[in-house]
C-alpha cells in the first residue's frame, strides 16, 4: 500500500525529531523549526531544511545527521536541499522548546521587537535562573550567532538569551 | 527569464563579494579586540558576514556560473573581478576605524536588505529577510560603539574624526551602480542612487550628531569604479592571504 505524503511527512518529522542541535542539544532539529518539509519524488526521498543564522556553522552537521539517520533507517537515496524562503525566525520555536530552553538554562526569546527595533534596549530579559527581570545585557554577541549575554543583578548570574530573530 | 538569472547573478556576485571582503577583514580581529567581549561581538559579525557571502555567491554560481561553485567565485578569483566596495577593503587600521567603516556600511545593508526581501525570487527574499536580522544587531553594535567612541574621552573622539576623514572618500561608490545595478534599480527591484543616499544620510546623521562628529562634505576626491573592478591595492593583499591555502591545495578538505 501506497503512503499518503502526509503520512510520510509525519513519519519523517518523527524520525528526524531524534536529532539534536549540534549547539543546544537540549532541542531537537525539528523543535528549533530546521526540518521544513519532507516528500518523495520518483521514489527519492527530499527533505527541506532552512538555515538558522546564515554563517550557522551547524548546518552542514545537522544535514550530515540527517543523512546518515535516514540511510540507517531504510531510506536509501535521500537528498537534502537546503531552502531560503521563508526565512526562519524564533516564532518557529514551540512553546514546548522554549520551555526547554529555560529549564536549560537559557532565557528564551521574549520580545520580538529585538529583531526589527533599532532603537531596541534589551532591557528586562528575564533570568532563567530566578525569574527576575533586574538584568543586564553583557554584550549582544555570545558564544553562538544565536545568543546574547546578560547578568542578573538579583541572582548574580550571568546567562545566555536565545535572541529573537 | 535567462537574462533575469544573468541579472539576479550579477546582484548576488556584488552583494557576496562585500560581504565576503568585510567578513574577511572583521575575522583579522580575532585575538585582537581590546576586550574579550569585542573580540567575541567582531568575530560574531565576521561570521554572519561570510555566512551571507556564502549563499549569496552560491546564488551567483547557480544563475550564471555554470559549473562554478561558491568556493571557485571567492577563492579563485583576481582582484579585478572582484565587486566589492573599496571602502570594505581598507585596513582595519584602529578599532575606530573599524566600528567607522561597520557603520557606514551596516546603514547601507539595512537599506538594501528592506528592499531585496521584497523580491519576486524567493532565493534573493530568503536571503536577505535571514540577513536583514542579522545586520540589524550589527548596526545596533556598529552605532552604540560609534556614539560611545564620539562622546566619549579626546582620544576617543578624534580618532573617529581621523577614521571618517580616511574613510569618506569611500562613501560615495555606494551610491554608484554598474550597467546591471542601473536596470535594477530602473525596474524598482533595488533602491534607486538618489532615494539610497538619502535615506542613508539620515540613518547615519542621527548618531553622528549623538556622537557630536561632523559629517564631511562633498568637496574632495572620491573613489569610484568598485562595480567594475576598481581596487585600491588592499584588495590584492587581502586576497593573497585569503585565497592561499585554496589555490595551494586545490580540493582540500578538513
Amino acid at each position: 500500500m501506497v503512503k499518503e505524503p502526509i503520512e510520510i511527512r509525519k513519519e519523517i518529522f518523527n524520525l528526524l525529531s531524534q536529532i539534536p542541535d549540534p549547539e543546544i542539544p537540549v532541542l531537537n532539529i525539528v523543535e528549533m523549526g530546521i526540518v521544513r518539509d519532507a516528500y518523495i519524488v520518483n521514489g527519492k526521498l527530499k527533505v527541506n531544511i532552512t538555515p538558522t543564522y546564515s554563517g550557522c556553522p551547524a548546518m552542514k552537521p545537522i544535514e550530515d545527521d540527517i543523512v546518515k539517520l535516514l540511510e540507517e533507517s531504510g531510506y536509501q537515496a535521500s537528498e537534502v536541499n537546503l531552502v531560503y524562503y521563508p526565512p526562519w525566525t524564533t516564532d518557529w520555536l514551540t512553546h514546548e522548546a522554549k520551555h526547554k530552553l529555560e529549564e536549560y538554562g537559557i532565557a528564551p526569546p521574549q520580545n520580538t521587537d529585538e529583531s526589527h527595533d533599532l532603537n531596541y534596549q534589551f532591557t528586562g530579559i528575564l533570568c532563567p535562573f530566578c525569574n527576575s527581570a533586574d538584568t543586564r545585557l553583557t554584550s549582544v554577541f555570545g558564544s553562538t550567532s544565536c545568543k546574547s549575554l546578560h547578568y542578573c543583578n538579583a541572582c548574580q548570574q550571568p546567562f545566555e538569551h536565545f535572541k529573537c530573530s | 527569464m535567462k537574462s533575469d538569472k544573468n541579472m539576479i547573478s550579477r546582484l548576488a556576485l556584488w552583494m557576496g563579494d562585500d560581504a565576503l571582503i568585510i567578513g574577511h577583514r572583521l575575522s583579522e580581529w580575532c585575538g585582537h579586540a581590546p576586550i574579550l567581549e569585542e573580540d567575541i561581538a567582531l568575530a560574531n559579525i565576521a561570521l554572519d558576514c561570510l555566512g551571507q557571502a556564502n549563499s549569496w555567491l552560491k546564488l551567483a554560481a547557480e544563475y550564471g556560473y555554470p559549473n562554478k561553485t561558491e568556493d571557485d567565485l571567492a577563492f579563485f578569483r583576481e582582484a579585478g573581478d572582484f565587486t566589492n566596495l573599496q571602502l570594505l577593503e581598507q585596513p582595519n587600521g584602529d578599532f575606530a576605524k573599524t566600528i567607522v567603516r561597520q557603520f557606514l556600511f551596516d546603514a547601507l545593508r539595512i537599506l538594501f536588505y528592506e528592499k531585496l526581501f521584497l523580491f519576486a525570487d524567493e532565493n534573493v527574499a530568503g536571503i536577505s529577510g535571514r540577513a536583514l536580522k542579522e545586520i540589524k544587531y550589527h548596526f545596533r553594535h556598529s552605532r552604540s560603539w560609534l556614539i560611545r567612541l564620539g562622546d566619549g574621552t579626546p582620544e576617543s573622539h578624534m580618532r573617529i574624526i581621523r577614521a571618517l576623514e580616511e574613510l569618506w572618500e569611500f562613501t560615495n561608490e555606494m551610491f554608484e551602480y554598474d550597467e546591471t545595478g542601473a536596470r535594477l534599480a530602473s525596474l524598482d527591484l533595488i533602491p534607486g542612487t538618489e532615494s539610497l543616499k538619502e535615506n542613508w544620510y539620515i540613518l547615519i546623521s542621527s548618531a553622528f550628531r549623538e556622537a557630536g562628529i561632523d559629517i564631511p562634505g562633498q568637496d574632495r576626491y572620491f573613489s569610484t569604479g568598485s562595480r567594475n573592478g576598481m581596487h585600491t591595492e588592499y584588495l590584492g593583499h587581502l586576497l593573497a592571504e585569503m585565497q592561499i591555502t585554496a589555490r595551494s591545495f586545490p580540493g582540500a578538505k578538513w
